[in-house]
């Protein structure tokens, strides 16, 4: 089976939000993490006189990246060969998961350390070494609190967003240990330190991902707080970073603006604790070897989209998640992505195909507060729009009954309805006299038969016994 | 293995064949109209640095030149800091204070690297608007391990080595990364924002920085 952004034992988001929205003790700890960090990043954002003109430097400069993609994969893996470094391309997961369990047996290692990597989680990287013997550990504390809960992602950034600290301290007690924890932070983050501390020093091979992979002088830069990540990417004698092809940017004058628009939109620091920038490999600080492997998996399908290709230019901040309604009530999980939330709706059927998770652009209010806080200005709404569209065709194409879907003839109905004004002043008396069995206490929760599907998540007002326009036309008589 | 290159490669291309042939990556227009001079005289972004940079509970005092060594061997005996590691290019009058032991790396195993006290470094560039610092392992700094595993780093910048804004910031890293130099941008010690969105102070790397700027 190839691996995808989409997880298929996940139903489609109405039916996963409807039993994600019933857990309030989830959506409790979403809540509060999530107002947190939003109090937060607007103090930062608000100190920064030119954050407009650094979104749309940003947004500009990951338009020059995917517009030009081949050239700059081109000079990337110019600059990182002639740095020592190695580098590989990869189709889809499959084929990365391959490449990176190869060299990982090649070393005869049965454990890698690991940084927190989307692009690896995409793949399922660490079923892929286990299948092989091998164990990837994460050492990122929220993904090792995923990890040790045999739980899932839900959030990009932190995903144990949705545990709060009693629940990560029952974790670590019946893993790690020890008994006596207690759910203070600081003691949970000592005892991540005291579990790991001796496995990075014992580690041989390092996997992580990357923030951003300059093409002019090959450095590939990881953002992270812990000092996890500058642990896999110094101390192992090799390290393989998975990247997906749209992290590049093109100028080492790029991390200028990318470097002041991540943190603050992301953990709402002026800047995160550790970056770390390295090119190849070299025999005098760090890995000796070093391997690249660039990651396609979907990515070329979504480029090849005009309008949707912006979705490329995430730098994968989440602050899109942080404040969407939706994903504030349901949490990630039902998303049933690696890439949950706002940017997860636009990402993930790109990536899976609509076909996995053609559900997912309609999980949104379409309220536009993920637009305003993109750092490079994705315009997630009209990507959302586009993409509905492109899912109704998709279904529509692929059968008879998508054809004849009845909300699909319904709205095809509407559209007739609203094109002149004397058809909808016509269909409007015609609706108040047909609406009477339905209407209840004020609103419609219920259509029949096959319409039930638009009441099924949302209740309709019916039409007023005056409308506006008649109300304004007996209006201008009368005066 | 190449067989995945081509493929890959022709399908960005196919992708993207509404970019009209004759466009080059610079036709892309990027204007660059954010911040990248420093308008703040000096002192003040000398300030601005040492206030940013103490924010992420880094200790951060202001010396003079002549006032640095004590000020080295002060902090080392507040820490209880005696087994130091350092670069072995550090400066002669940065190894200062009674009865410690400087350990020069000439490759120091990592378990010999964590069983020190701590480690003492010059840096890069640090930038005020952030409060950041970079080592480059340039002169004084060492490779990336050294800062890395010891539980305790004191760092020495220097007032000239200070910049307002990050843009300043990454030209003044940009030799160094066009020669491949590895990297690290330090902002204050390690910390974790895991556990509910709140910052907690201490994880894998250093736990305690201690930064002293050399003015005058």
């Amino acid at each position: 089976m190839t691996t995808s952004a989409s997880w298929p034992d996940v139903p489609a988001f109405p039916l996963a939000a409807k039993s994600a929205l019933a857990d309030a003790q989830m959506r409790r700890n979403i809540g509060m993490a999530t107002s947190t960090i939003r109090e937060k990043r607007t103090g930062v954002v608000e100190e920064m006189p030119d954050w407009e003109q650094l979104r749309e430097a940003g947004r500009a400069l990951k338009e020059r990246t995917l517009r030009h993609l081949d050239e700059h994969l081109l000079t990337l893996e110019e600059s990182v060969t002639r740095a020592g470094g190695v580098v590989h391309w990869a189709r889809d997961g499959d084929e990365a998961n391959a490449i990176v369990t190869r060299i990982a047996k090649s070393k005869g290692v049965s454990e890698v350390v690991k940084v927190k990597s989307m692009a690896t989680v995409e793949i399922e990287l660490n079923e892929a070494l286990e299948a092989a013997g091998i164990t990837a550990l994460e050492t990122d504390l929220a993904e090792l609190i995923v990890q040790l809960g045999r739980d899932r992602p839900s959030h990009i950034l932190v995903p144990a967003i949705h545990r709060n600290r009693a629940e990560i301290r029952d974790i670590f007690r019946r893993t790690i240990g020890p008994e006596t924890l207690t759910d203070e932070p600081a003691e949970l983050a000592e005892a991540a330190r005291r579990f790991l501390r001796e496995r990075f020093l014992r580690a041989r091979v390092g996997v992580s991902g990357a923030n951003f992979a300059v093409a002019e002088t090959g450095a590939i830069a990881v953002l992270e707080s812990e000092g996890n990540g500058r642990m896999c990417t110094t101390l192992p004698e090799t390290l393989i970073t998975v990247c997906g092809i749209e992290k590049l940017v093109p100028a080492w004058q790029d991390l200028e603006v990318f470097l002041q628009l991540l943190p603050r939109s992301s953990t709402a620091e002026r800047m995160n604790p550790y970056t770390t920038l390295w090119s190849g490999a070299r025999d005098d600080d760090g890995p000796r070897e070093f391997h690249l492997v660039l990651l396609d998996n979907g990515r070329t399908d979504s480029l090849a989209d005009e309008l949707a290709r912006q979705t490329l230019a995430c730098i994968r901040c989440s602050a899109c998640l942080n404040v969407c309604p939706v994903y504030e009530r349901t949490g990630g999980h039902a998303y049933g992505s690696v890439y949950p939330g706002p940017i997860g709706a636009i990402l993930t059927p790109q990536l899976a195909g609509m076909r996995a998770a053609g559900s997912l652009p309609f999980a949104s209010s379409l309220c536009g507060a993920c637009y305003e806080v993109c750092p490079v200005k994705i315009d997630i709404p009209t990507v959302l729009v586009h993409l509905r569209d492109r899912s109704n065709k998709e279904r529509a194409a692929a059968s008879l009954k998508g054809r004849l879907d009845p909300e699909r003839l319904a709205l095809k109905a509407v559209a007739k309805g609203f094109a002149t004004r004397g058809r909808y002043e016509r269909l409007q008396k015609l609706g108040r006299l047909g609406q009477w069995p339905l209407a209840r206490k004020g609103k419609i929760e219920r259509l029949p038969g096959e319409l039930g599907g638009w009441t099924k998540a949302r209740d309709l007002m019916p039409i007023p016994d005056q409308t506006f326009r008649e109300w304004w036309v007996e209006r201008e008589a009368s005066r | 293995m190449n067989a995945a290159r081509d493929a890959i490669l022709a399908r960005v291309r196919a992708a993207l064949r509404d970019v009209p042939e004759a466009e080059r990556a610079d036709d892309v227009a990027v204007a660059r109209d954010y911040r990248t001079e420093g308008t703040l005289p000096h002192a003040e972004v000398v300030a601005l640095f040492a206030e940013n940079c103490a924010d992420y509970r880094a200790n951060v005092r202001e010396v003079d030149a002549a006032g640095l060594p004590g000020a080295i061997a002060e902090a080392l005996a507040a820490r209880g800091a005696r087994r130091l590691a350092i670069p072995a290019d550090l400066p002669a009058q940065w190894r200062a204070g009674d009865g410690v032991e400087w350990v020069e790396d000439h490759g120091l195993s990592h378990d010999a690297l964590s069983a020190v006290d701590g480690v003492v470094t010059g840096c890069a560039v640090a930038v005020a608007l952030n409060g950041t610092i970079a080592l480059d392992g340039g002169v004084a700094q060492g490779r990336r391990a050294l800062t890395l595993l010891p539980d305790y780093h004191l760092c020495v910048v220097h007032a000239e080595q200070v910049v307002e804004l990050v843009p300043e910031g990454i030209a003044r890293l940009r030799e160094a990364a066009l020669a491949g130099q590895p990297m690290t941008i330090v902002a204050g010690p390690s910390a974790t924002s895991d556990i509910e969105f709140n910052r907690v102070e201490g994880v894998h790397g250093p736990r305690t920085l201690d930064v002293l700027v050399v003015t005058g």
